[in-house]
């Protein structure tokens, strides 16, 4: 990736929120439960459905599981998918609690 | 949850922040792809979807080398890289020429048959969102019939979808497999055994897009899983010529409990112009398809 090749004009290079903050897409926000999400009451790697299905790779499968909200667009398929339905998606006009 | 997800790379290669929609199927298969095919690999795109998804100059949310390509010339650039690594001695490098139904099913056949026809050894994946969803959901050769698309707005689409994987089928290729991002685990398995099999490898991928077929973007995973279930889309591989299920619908199959297609369709918004003689119609155009699976997993 370093090494740039003189005969090739346009060629891009890996960037984090290359379409910017695409957070700001978002209506919704996922925002997890702790006391009903599996790896942070069994406290061990189970689960990590939310991290499975998560079409922008932005939830971290570790414990407690992490979503950051800079690039999370809100599509709510964590929500969905969760088994023990601690994802909740919060309006993002209103607060957490 | 199997212990085999703890089996999956854990590196991601597709960066947060990426162009594509709010619950898109294709960045789900896409990311499952690439952690299947690691490093030592290079994608070749037309313009669709996924070039949207790489990203605009100078900065790409993607960590493996793309090229970007003409609608028609997908293959035909794969079967030059494959020469171009061949002559460098790069061999271990893996060529995956990535289209969408539209590039594959209507304008990039020619090059892909012909790709086919002299085996050359890449892996040709086609992610199926059933139109040209890019461009704004126009009528595909994919398009299942009675969905609305901007090029069918008053009748809906009346012909059936053209049955691509037999077409692959005749051309007698080394590996062909179908895939749905709502099972990555099987997704994966079949990325990870197809970078290892040679000569030329097709997988076509059943990708759903919430603006194109009118759904919540929450209910991805839901649609994919439900095309499957009601056997529209069934999981298979072949193998040199043999043909097997796997995932759910091996389950299916063993125990015959497949679902009515109308649980699939009445969620979308594209087919809410389906009347009751479409529907039968659709209905055991879907069972005599399982049914010849059936037979073929039997002989």
């Amino acid at each position: 990736m370093e090494k740039r090749d003189e005969n090739i004009s346009a060629m891009c290079r890996p960037a984090v929120g290359e379409a910017g903050r695409t957070g700001d897409w978002r209506t919704v926000r996922p925002v997890i439960d702790p006391t009903r999400c599996i790896p942070a009451v069994k406290r061990k790697s189970a689960c990590f459905l939310c991290w499975l299905y998560c079409p922008e790779g932005v939830v971290k499968a570790t414990i407690p599981v992490e979503i950051d909200l800079d690039y999370c667009k809100g599509c709510g398929i964590c929500a969905e998918e969760c088994p023990a339905k601690a994802i909740q998606m919060v309006r993002e006009d209103q607060s957490d609690e | 949850m199997p212990e085999n997800l703890f089996k999956i790379n854990s590196k991601e290669y597709i960066l947060p922040g990426s162009r594509a929609c709010q619950g898109c199927g294709l960045s789900l298969f896409y990311r499952y792809a690439l952690k299947a095919l690691r490093e030592n690999t290079i994608v070749t795109l037309p313009a669709c979807c996924l070039c949207v998804l790489q990203g605009l100059y100078p900065s790409t949310p993607v960590m493996v080398p793309a090229l970007n390509n003409s609608f028609a010339s997908t293959a035909a650039s794969a079967s030059g890289l494959v020469a171009g690594l061949r002559a460098l001695n790069k061999a271990d490098t893996t060529v995956v020429a990535i289209a969408g139904d539209g590039a594959t099913f209507d304008m990039g056949i020619q090059a892909l048959s012909g790709a086919a026809e002299r085996g050359t050894d890449f892996i040709y994946v086609c992610y199926d969102n059933e139109g040209y969803m890019n461009t704004g959901t126009q009528r595909s050769s994919a398009t299942p019939m009675g969905a609305l698309t901007t090029t069918t707005p008053i009748l809906t689409k009346q012909q059936p979808k053209k049955d691509f994987l037999k077409i692959m089928e005749a051309h007698n290729i080394a590996y062909i497999a179908t895939a749905s991002p709502s099972y990555p685990l099987d997704l994966y398995d079949k990325f990870v055994k197809a970078k290892k099999i040679r000569g030329t490898r097709y997988i076509h991928i059943h990708v759903p897009c919430p603006p194109g077929w009118v759904y919540p973007p929450k209910d991805t995973v839901k649609m994919g899983r439900l095309a499957v279930e009601t056997g529209l889309f069934p999981l298979f591989e072949i193998e040199n010529g043999k043909f097997r299920f796997t995932g759910r619908s091996k389950t299916q199959a063993e125990r015959g409990n497949r679902l009515p297609v109308i649980n699939y369709l009445e969620k979308q918004g594209r087919f809410r112009k389906m009347d009751a003689e479409q529907l039968s119609q659709f209905q055991s155009m879907v069972d005599a398809k399982w049914d010849e699976y059936l037979r073929k997993t039997e002989g």
